[in-house]
């Protein structure tokens, strides 16, 4: 007889079936506890695909030098430190996902991420609601610690940021009336044009028309034809590289000429790429600058160009800076705590004060946000797409 | 004024996009009686062969609309070669099936190349070199650019050509017999397969050369632009009658139009809206489109 019945599948296949599992799962806790004993888990999720891809990869970067050098001299507390990345595609939910799977399965104790303040929104409160501590390494919008005590950032936020261009635009150059052109989809760019309009409208300027785009949309013909119409003499784009290289394109083809104003959503070695030249004189506000004569700073570009010599990206952008110095404030904040437990880092890190990172010097305040400068950089960029940042000014909280 | 005119050259160029892919859409369920919802995904295709030939034909022939001449008329064959085999093996072994067979088949189809996509292409997005270089034309207060004025030219001499062919030329009444009845056309002698496996192949062609078009003005490519567009041309396809080759491109024009006026004037958070907003209306008062004729079902 070649088909078994049920009753002798019942009887036989599943308590074999059963014991395997059992083994196989009191395998696996051995040697993840095993692996505990040597090095301490650290999840890294971020963009590596998709349309802000470079934020991801750059602060992989970062992270990744910077936990070598840590690792190098000798790890934390005795043990190496090793990094889990998770890549979300730039989409909030697989966010949430990654940190879950991140805290759950692969047990690590602190969460590094994300660049994007939508997808930090939605990983937060995975994070908080688990107590394990999460850094951000350059999400601005206020909203994100805000939601809870485990949750903190290295960079400035948006108030500042959009202060910061509000002023650059009424004071340096000179701009009266100006048209802002949000992305509809993304908290950051949503926040940081309400506080542009806020403050720039306080300095006596005028928003002549503010409208919006979806991020993931290709055509914005109509937008900008719209903006056209009401002749301003500046555009105020707070949104992230791949929409703002391809909406810069279609200004100019539609034969709008005037300063386009942006926030550090543009940082990117493909902003050039994608925007060719029509961004060319245009400017952004950003969390540091390679040419900063920084010692610190200066070591830390050579350095990376050094690591990463030969591959597409070898300049450090702000994203891969703030990667880096995340990465060395969570080391730090082990050390100062003696242990890698997450809610006695939690308590070391809400009391960094005074770190000296790349982009800074670094003091977490009460909200568990970082009080930085910022800088305002100028785009040069020739029409083959061969870019730069050039450094124009730094303004202090 | 002038914006005004600006915004409809805006609609009409963006609607000459839709009329190429709806024309696809309308042609494949004119014979088979399927909306083949894969359509959206070949025109991401059409592209992405674009995006790779251009790297290759750039600057090796004698001339920049030469280079794209190229790129269009290999890109379109390659595509409908992707039509014929995606019609040959997913759609012909379930012919005979039911209409919901064929309907999630299609669906699977489109996530297979969506997918397949993103794996092989990986999912960012890649940048169309420019082929031509872009000189402007100012006419009064109107901005163009010369790939602007390049779109609508191929968008309406594709849609010519393809009109001639199948009101002018004897396969092209084969077409047409099939659309009425593939039984009696089969009677009649005409080679169906064939004829099917042609439709699919010039739906196809239509799309890639969409596809190629939309990424001389917007040079981004990813593999789920196809998601959108797919929906929208459908839409168009539905608006002026689905069956009908004028229907498509005037569906696909109205579109165009309505969408670009609603981000301009209105508020873009609902320029996708606008799209499934037509849908529901055309459906609850013409169901059959605007130039379609209501069927009459004998039982």
């Amino acid at each position: 007889m070649f088909f078994p019945n049920m009753k002798s599948l019942r009887s036989g296949i599943i308590p074999v079936l059963a014991m395997g599992l059992t083994f196989g799962l009191i395998a696996c806790n051995k040697k993840a506890s095993e692996a505990e004993d040597k090095e301490i888990l650290i999840g890294h999720y971020g963009s590596l695909t998709g349309a802000t891809a470079t934020f991801g990869q750059s602060a992989q970067k970062g992270i990744d030098m910077a936990i070598e050098a840590i690792n190098t001299s000798g790890g934390v507390l005795g043990k190496k430190l090793r990094v889990i990345t998770e890549d979300d595609q730039g989409n909030p939910i697989e966010a949430q996902t990654a940190v879950t799977k991140l805290i759950n399965k692969d047990r690590v104790v602190a969460v590094l991420g994300e660049i994007a303040s939508s997808n930090s929104l939605a990983a937060a409160p995975v994070a908080q609601q688990n107590r394990i501590p999460m850094i951000s390494p350059g999400s601005t919008n206020p909203k994100v610690t805000a939601v809870g005590d485990y949750i903190f950032r290295v960079c400035f936020i948006d108030p500042f940021q959009g202060l910061v261009m509000a002023k650059f635009a009424a004071n340096t150059l000179k701009l009266k009336n100006v048209a802002v052109l949000r992305d509809i989809k993304s908290d950051y760019s949503v926040g940081l044009a309400n506080f542009f309009v806020e403050n720039f409208t306080k300095m006596g300027g005028t928003i002549v028309t503010d409208i919006s785009y979806s991020q993931g949309d290709k055509d914005f013909t109509a937008q900008l034809t719209a903006i056209k119409a009401k002749n301003p003499d500046g555009i105020f784009v707070p949104g992230y590289y791949t929409e703002v290289g391809l909406l810069a394109r279609q200004a100019r083809k539609l034969g709008i000429k005037v300063t386009l104003l942006g926030g550090d959503g543009w940082d990117s070695s493909k902003l050039w790429e994608i925007g060719g030249d029509a961004l060319n004189g245009c400017y952004y506000s950003n969390h540091y600058s390679v040419d900063d004569p920084s010692p610190i700073l200066q070591k830390f570009v050579t350095d990376y160009k050094a690591k990463y010599k030969g591959t597409s990206d070898s300049i450090p952008d702000a994203m891969a800076a703030l990667g880096y110095d995340a990465a060395l404030v969570l080391a730090d904040a082990m050390k100062r705590a003696n242990s890698s437990r997450p809610d006695s880092v939690r308590e070391a890190l809400a009391q960094t004060k005074g770190f000296m990172g790349v982009t800074g010097n670094t003091t977490l305040d009460s909200n568990r946000n970082a009080v930085k400068p910022a800088v305002v950089l100028e785009v040069v960029v020739d029409a083959k797409g061969n870019g730069k940042n050039v450094f124009k000014e730094t303004v202090s909280p | 004024m002038e914006s005004f005119l600006q915004q409809l050259i805006n609609g009409i160029s963006l609607g000459s996009i839709y009329a190429l892919v709806a024309l696809g859409y309308t042609m494949v369920y004119g014979v088979l009686r399927l909306i083949n919802f894969a359509h959206g995904d070949v025109y991401m295709v059409g592209a992405y062969f674009g995006y790779y030939l251009s790297r290759f034909v750039q600057g090796r022939t004698p001339g920049h609309m030469i280079d794209a001449l190229v790129v269009m008329i290999l890109s379109m064959a390659g595509c409908a070669l992707v039509g014929v085999l995606m019609e040959r093996l997913a759609y012909r072994p379930v012919r005979k099936a039911s209409r919901l067979t064929l309907l999630i088949i299609a669906i699977g189809v489109s996530l297979l190349i969506e997918n397949a996509g993103q794996l092989i292409f990986g999912a960012d997005p890649k940048f169309f070199p420019q082929l031509i270089p872009e000189t402007h034309i100012k006419m009064g207060g109107l901005m163009l650019t010369n790939q602007q004025v390049i779109v609508l030219v191929t968008a309406l001499a594709l849609m010519i050509l393809l009109n001639l062919f199948i009101y002018r030329t004897r396969t092209g009444k084969a077409m047409r017999a099939v659309s009425f009845n593939l039984d009696a056309a089969k009677l009649m002698g005409i080679n169906t397969d064939g004829i099917i496996a042609l439709t699919f192949a010039l739906g196809s062609a239509m799309a890639a050369a969409g596809g190629i078009l939309v990424s001389i003005n917007i040079p981004g490519i990813d593999p789920l632009m196809g998601v959108m567009t797919g929906l929208k041309a459908f839409v168009a396809a539905v608006l002026g009658g689905i069956g009908n080759i004028f229907g498509a491109v005037l569906g696909g024009l109205i579109l165009g139009l309505a969408e670009v006026m609603v981000a301009g004037y209105g508020s873009s958070t609902y320029r996708d809206a606008i799209a499934f907003l037509i849908l529901i209306v055309i459906l609850l008062f013409k169901p059959s489109g605007l130039l379609g004729k209501g069927q009459v079902e004998k039982v």
